[in-house]
């Protein structure tokens, strides 16, 4: 399979089976380097094990998922993370019995010092450049006021933030967002997409699952709507608005 | 140097804590518990303590299987006596390399299951140890006689300066017998060394990350981190200290027997550390020396004892108060500490230190009611 | 062959209390999801309402009989056991049946011990993590296990068999073999079929009355079962109080075969998380079958042609075997996928 060069991930030709029954046929996406690629769709599309066959967490029955010239398949998490791959989850996984500072200092660790290191000889308090950096990060996505805090008294929506912070961190090559607006109020979604319009511009390629329509449309650079385990279109989003075989799925017709 | 650097809280901590562990003699006398014999288990089981709570506090993998390590060390300890010398620092040496190999091979298997399973696992390698102890292993340790020091023994590094002595030598360092007050002090300043190791290790980016694990392990390796090699860590590091504290238990008292890995025993020290405080630093070592204590004076106690105390009763109340309360003390020791182990779990899961800082808050509550309007103290979360 | 049937006869009475301790710690932690560490207690403590039974029945009063001189001249002392004051002619037989009897002792007994431990501690765990409800029923277990060791003491209370069943039976002969090739002691044998009984009970009863399809239900799905608006929680400590008096049972048929002290229910706790675990954890099925499994390796493991090959395997046969089985299949031989993980 070749790839073009400025792809950065190539979901080649991805077929995945579950018994008899077909939960990803014929999937082909190539995410462009510093672009925001939005995959959407109804309920029960298949997004989530599309996203789950590309960090690895599910082996395609056929086809490979291809970051930057390595294959994924077959990886372990930790390994995905450490290429540059990081992962915003639909229910936000943050570590709820250490402060929000913590939080976000544990990934720069990671990223500094690889996937294991006996860190012991020196304090976490001497740990200047780390601290300081994980401070810009909450700067960043606002909860600067609340790094003290335990990060299990934030609310939904802020422990959202806290997740990006904490891949924002590791200045990732790939950033993948499950659902970021999932179960969230009116008021959380929008500051979620005000930030993370914010951070388009950092040049970071984003692929974004949802199931929100309207949240990707001010987003993404380019969108793919999967229906019943196949992309039915792929375009720029006026385009896919308009694609008559788009609105059908999502207003019916699609189970 | 960034080895010896500690937080400066954490500096007076260690400060306050030598001073409270050297003192002993001191301010245990009026307690009644100021001999060398019992002082010296304050600090060999605030060692085990400590260690097992780098495991159970830091990631959470609670281990039933303990008190394996504990024995191998001891084991370790008296065949060095045996075979070399009588010096403890070789005994310590090869007591914590011991628990170490074995802790790595059964912490290699049993950290590939997590939860409950992880805790069967440990008590199933830590049962198996036991009974081998007991049966097939004999040979080395002596089975149900436990393992004792003879005249006979080889002993080739003491044998080399000087004679055979008539009867049983005792172990010394570096020539200094350490017997009483010795034993003591070789314990205590051991167990001031591996508390800094401890809190070296709390407070370093490692013993974050440790909590991490136990906070959310999903998360932990999706920002990349392989956490097997960190909990694996973990516990050989435990494992080290329980060998370590074995170690120290066979040069205070050279003889090992194996009902010292018996479950009941890493049941004990899994109470320590609760009924202190779980993941706190100096939780463990309140909770070691509580238990300690209490089984101390719990175990003398007697009825006759009982009936002086509760002397002031009338004749009638007296004779039953000293009856139910004879039950808890002496023989039914253990009684007691069953109880106090599910009335902590209940009621204290935080243990002694989660409690003291709630006695503290109360305080602090009133005490920010009054000055309201001043600046709110940035508490740091999960510290 | 005839000794592949008698090491496997020997197996069996082991397994069968392996299976029965099993299935009632598999139905807890089914039912209410609590990992009951002082399951094992429980079977001790029915152990000891045997012991305790036969205690009190033969209990002496002493009369003086001033009418009577005894052999060395002095007033005879008339010693009656307490059952024959109330019992009279029937006093014999209650001493014999001494252990069967007491099963009437033991399960209100059991029934009472199993819904208090539920409603007084255990239902204040629920929703705290599994490290918790170890810690606190492990507590528990110490409690108990010390609790009677204050008044039995520490020593064990050997109990005999009714007279009725002391022989052995010639299995040997049943199955067509030539007489005495492969005996098999009676009480043992009683033990398998009772324990037949008990397992044959509980499972007709979770699968045939409305309260067992519930539970059977609530194991599989609490939420669902709760939102039907059926009061799962108090089904559940009912079968709690089921699990306490199966393994009560289990321990009060044992006493015959070992001597039970105090430390007796450690033991077998340990053994039995062992069997669930192999079992898989949540599966009655699993639980059985792998007790039954267990005991009958642990029997061959303890003959001393395969002693002389590996020497201590039937120390950490059981062990061992669990930790394989952890290692290679997690989810136990029937259990299902996932459960307990993290």
């Amino acid at each position: 399979m070749k790839t073009p060069e400025n792809v950065v991930l190539h979901v080649a030709d991805v077929h995945k089976n579950f018994g008899g029954l077909h939960a990803l046929a014929d999937i082909d996406l190539q995410v462009e380097e510093g672009k925001t690629h939005a995959i959407i769709g109804p309920n029960g599309a298949g997004k989530s094990t599309l996203l789950n066959v590309v960090i690895g967490r599910l082996a395609p029955t056929s086809g490979a998922v291809v970051f930057d010239g390595q294959v994924l398949t077959g990886k372990k998490p930790h390994e995905i993370n450490q290429l540059g791959v990081s992962r915003v989850f639909q229910t936000p996984e943050i570590f709820t019995d250490l402060s929000v500072l913590q939080n976000v200092m544990t990934p720069a660790f990671a990223k500094r010092d690889g996937a294991f290191k006996v860190n012991i000889f020196r304090p976490l308090d001497d740990e200047k450049a780390v601290r300081e950096e994980a401070e810009a990060t909450l700067e960043d996505v606002g909860l600067i006021d609340r790094r003290a805090v335990g990060a299990g008294s934030l609310s939904r929506g802020d422990k959202r933030r806290l997740e990006l912070a904490m891949c924002l961190i590791q200045k990732p090559r790939l950033l993948l967002l499950d659902e970021p607006t999932a179960g969230m109020s009116r008021h959380d979604t929008n500051t979620t997409i005000e930030l993370l319009k914010k951070i388009k511009s950092r040049g970071m390629t984003k692929v974004i699952i949802e199931h929100d329509m309207h949240v990707v449309f001010s987003l993404a650079d380019k969108i793919s709507v999967l229906a019943g385990g196949r992309i039915i279109a792929e375009g720029l989003p006026a385009d896919v608005r308009g694609n008559p075989r788009v609105q059908e799925a999502y207003l019916g017709g699609a189970h | 140097m960034d080895i010896f650097r500690l937080p400066r809280k954490d500096v007076i901590t260690l400060a306050l804590f030598s001073i409270v562990v050297l003192t002993m003699p001191i301010w245990l006398a009026p307690l009644g518990a100021a001999y060398p014999g019992l002082m010296q288990q304050f600090a060999i089981f605030a060692i085990f303590a400590v260690g097992f709570n780098i495991l159970f506090g830091l990631t959470g993998y609670l281990s039933f299987g303990h008190a394996a390590f504990l024995g191998v060390g001891s084991y370790t300890a008296v065949w060095s006596f045996k075979l070399l010398t009588m010096d403890a620092i070789p005994a310590l040496i090869f007591a914590i390399i011991m628990s170490g190999v074995f802790a790595l091979a059964i912490g290699f298997v049993s950290l590939r299951r997590s939860g409950i399973y992880f805790s069967i696992l440990t008590l199933a390698f830590a049962q198996m140890s036991y009974n081998l102890a007991y049966s097939v292993l004999t040979p080395i340790t002596n089975g149900e006689t436990a393992l004792q020091l003879t005249s006979q023994d080889p002993r080739i590094i003491d044998m080399m300066f000087r004679d055979r002595l008539a009867g049983l030598p005792s172990p010394s360092l570096l020539g200094t017998s350490l017997g009483g007050y010795g034993g003591f002090y070789l314990c205590a300043a051991i167990l001031l060394v591996v508390f800094f190791i401890a809190q070296k290790i709390f407070t370093s980016p490692f013993g974050m990350q440790l909590r991490a694990i136990k906070s959310n392990q999903t998360r932990m390796s999706y920002t990349g981190f392989n956490t097997r090699p960190y909990t694996l860590a973990a516990f050989v590091i435990s494992g080290m200290y329980a060998g370590l504290a074995g170690g120290l238990l066979a040069v205070t008292d050279p003889l090992a027997g194996a009902e010292r890995m018996q479950w009941t025993a890493s049941g004990e020290v899994v109470l320590m550390t609760i009924l202190g405080g779980v993941g706190t630093l100096l939780g463990p070592v309140i909770g070691a020396w509580l238990i300690k204590y209490m089984e101390n004076i719990f175990s003398a106690f007697n009825a006759r004892i009982l009936a002086d105390l509760f002397s002031w009763l009338p004749d009638g109340v007296q004779d039953g108060v000293v009856l139910v309360s004879s039950k808890f003390v002496g023989e039914g020791w253990k009684l007691t500490e069953g109880l106090v182990f599910v009335l902590v779990v209940v009621f204290l899961p935080g243990g002694i230190m989660e409690g003291t800082r709630r006695i503290k808050s109360l305080f602090g509550a009133r005490r920010a009611n009054r000055s309201a309007s001043k600046e709110q103290l940035s508490t740091t979360a999960a510290e | 062959m005839d000794a592949i049937l008698a090491q496997l006869l020997n197996g069996l009475d082991k397994g069968a209390a392996y299976a029965l301790i099993a299935l009632g710690l598999t139905l807890v932690f089914g039912t209410l999801g609590v990992v009951n560490f002082a399951h094992g207690a429980l079977f001790m403590l029915g152990a000891f309402c045997a012991v305790a039974f036969r205690q009190f029945i033969t209990t002496e009063t002493v009369t003086i009989d001033e009418t009577q001189l005894s052999p060395w001249g002095t007033p005879l002392e008339v010693r009656t056991p307490m059952a024959e004051q109330w019992f009279g002619d029937w006093a014999p037989f209650l001493i014999d049946y001494s252990v069967p009897i007491s099963i009437v002792l033991a399960i209100p007994f059991m029934l009472l011990v199993g819904i208090a431990m539920e409603r007084g501690l255990i239902k204040h765990f629920y929703k705290r993590s599994h490290a918790e409800q170890i810690l606190v029923t492990f507590g528990l277990a110490i409690v108990l296990q010390e609790l009677v060791k204050t008044f039995f003491g520490p020593n064990p209370w050997p109990q005999p068999i009714p007279s009725d069943f002391r022989g052995a039976a010639d299995v040997g002969a049943w199955f067509g073999m030539q007489a005495g090739a492969v005996t098999y002691p009676l009480w043992r044998l009683v033990y398998l079929l009772f324990a037949g009984v008990i397992l044959g009970a509980v499972f007709a009863f979770l699968r045939f009355t409305t309260f067992g399809m519930v539970v059977r239900a609530g194991m599989a799905d609490r939420e669902t079962v709760g939102l039907l608006g059926i009061n799962i929680d108090r089904r559940f400590t009912i079968m709690f109080g089921i699990a306490a008096v199966v393994a009560g049972l289990a321990g009060v048929m044992y006493t015959p075969l070992l001597p039970p002290n105090y430390n007796l229910g450690m033991d077998f706790l340990v053994l039995s998380f062992v069997v669930v675990v192999v079992g898989g954890m949540g599966s009655l099925p699993g639980a059985v079958a792998a007790g039954f499994l267990l005991g009958i390796l642990q029997s061959f493991a303890s003959m001393t042609q395969i002693k002389a090959l590996i020497p201590g395997i039937d120390q950490i046969i059981i062990y061992f075997v669990a930790v394989v089985i952890l290692l290679v299949r997690p989810r136990g031989l029937l259990g299902r996928r996932g459960v307990m993980e993290g």
